[in-house]
């Protein structure tokens, strides 16, 4: 069992719910997706036992080789290889690692080589796995790739998304089996769930809501949900106690049972939402 | 020589865009006949690598010299391999910032601006 936690907007609680999920439902595997800013670790307090370093394949043109033609700058779709009399230059960080400037060349004069952009961190017994992508990278895709190698089949997977609805969370997001979509009763959370729940739709992957910082004044995203027959499946309140527990790195769940209790209720929702 | 001046519009008389990579047009210049051609900068409203686009073009134009507001660290990269000279113009014509140049009255840039500057239109 495979569950993506997203949510459009940021900041919504992704890292709580799935935190919280994770403490709540016994053995598992929670993966930090989240690879510009993990923070899972905070609530999970993991002892980190392997650091994978994480490559991606740049070109390097051989002197020796090269002509100075220009094909393999032409053929580069993301403006990273200037051919500068006769010489090429290569600006690793636009590189995009597609390979097209490989077939390009004539000459067989490029080949690649790896450049490290961040790593994924493993703890002893393969319960919590995280990425970090390098300050200043901008491609998250390789490490998310790298971090779904490694997915575990014998207990139930949970992986903390990065925010927005772009590339990173389709790549975290695919091959799952259910998705809880977070958002808070704001205009900007009801926006971008709308996103997420057109994205996901796309994807044809079942899925429901979480409804954090629930107020009785705002009921904007319940009555989204009950347009479209989408699932509420846990509200958490708006609440300075949750919120300043937070702050200190404390997940409701830790010390009190009953919101254990609802969490485990959530997993048995995903679990049912998932055989539909 | 054949020198190139970043521009806002498509004539003599526009303004010189401060950016240098996502600028909107480039006005290619031949200093003796002080005859202009202007070409669109395919490159203006591209994802990334605008700097590197725009800096070969320059190579492939056979330009000598460069008149910009600004220019970030690629297109520096690329126009600095390439021998290629950048001078400081300012906010008038095209045509006035090329009288400028040719009475060396501009300033030579060695400095770049960081990464991504132009994209808020280059204002600091």
């Amino acid at each position: 069992m495979k569950i993506a936690v997203l949510s459009g907007k940021g900041g919504t609680g992704k890292t709580t719910v799935s935190a919280s999920l994770a403490l709540s439902i016994g053995k598992c595997q929670y993966v930090d997706c989240d690879v510009e800013e993990p923070n899972g670790w905070v609530f999970l307090r993991p002892e980190i036992k392997n650091t994978i370093p994480v490559n991606v394949l740049v070109p390097e043109a051989d002197a020796l080789k090269c002509n100075g033609c220009g094909d393999c700058g032409k053929a580069c779709q993301f403006h990273a290889i200037a051919v500068v009399k006769g010489k090429v230059l290569v600006f690793p960080e636009i590189c995009h690692h597609c390979g097209a400037c490989l077939i390009a060349c004539p000459q067989e004069a490029i080949r690649e080589v790896n450049r490290e952009t961040g790593v994924i961190e493993i703890n002893e017994d393969n319960t919590f796995l995280q990425g970090r992508l390098n300050i200043g990278e901008p491609i998250s895709i390789p490490i998310i790739r790298e971090l779904k190698k490694r997915l575990r089949n014998d207990v139930p997977v949970i992986l903390d998304c990065s925010p927005g609805a772009s590339c990173t969370v389709v790549q975290s997001v695919g091959g799952c089996d259910y998705c809880i979509l977070v958002t808070e009763p704001t205009p900007f959370g009801l926006h971008d769930l709308k996103i997420a729940v057109q994205l996901i739709k796309n994807m044809e992957i079942p899925f429901g809501v979480v409804v954090n910082k629930a107020s009785q004044d705002n009921q904007s995203v319940q009555e989204f949900c009950k347009q479209n027959q989408i699932e509420i499946l846990l509200e958490i309140p708006y609440s300075q106690e949750i919120a300043q527990a937070y702050s200190k790195g404390i997940l409701p769940v830790e010390h009190n049972g009953d919101w254990k209790s609802k969490f485990e209720e959530l997993y048995q929702k995903v679990e049912r939402g998932a055989r539909k | 020589m054949k020198v190139c001046l970043s521009s806002n519009g498509n004539s003599s008389d526009s303004i010189m865009d401060p950016r240098f990579g996502r600028a909107a047009y480039f006005a290619i210049a031949d200093t003796d006949t002080m005859m202009f051609e202007i070409i669109e900068n395919s490159a203006a409203a591209s994802g990334g690598g605008a700097g590197i686009t725009s800096a070969q073009l320059m190579i492939d134009r056979g330009v000598k010299a460069v008149i910009t507001g600004n220019v970030g660290p690629n297109a520096m990269n690329v126009l600095k391999a390439a021998e290629i000279d950048i001078y400081r113009g300012s906010a008038v014509s095209i045509k006035e910032n090329l009288d400028n140049f040719n009475k060396r009255m501009l300033e030579k840039i060695d400095a770049t601006v960081p990464e991504h500057h132009g994209m808020q239109g280059g204002q600091k």
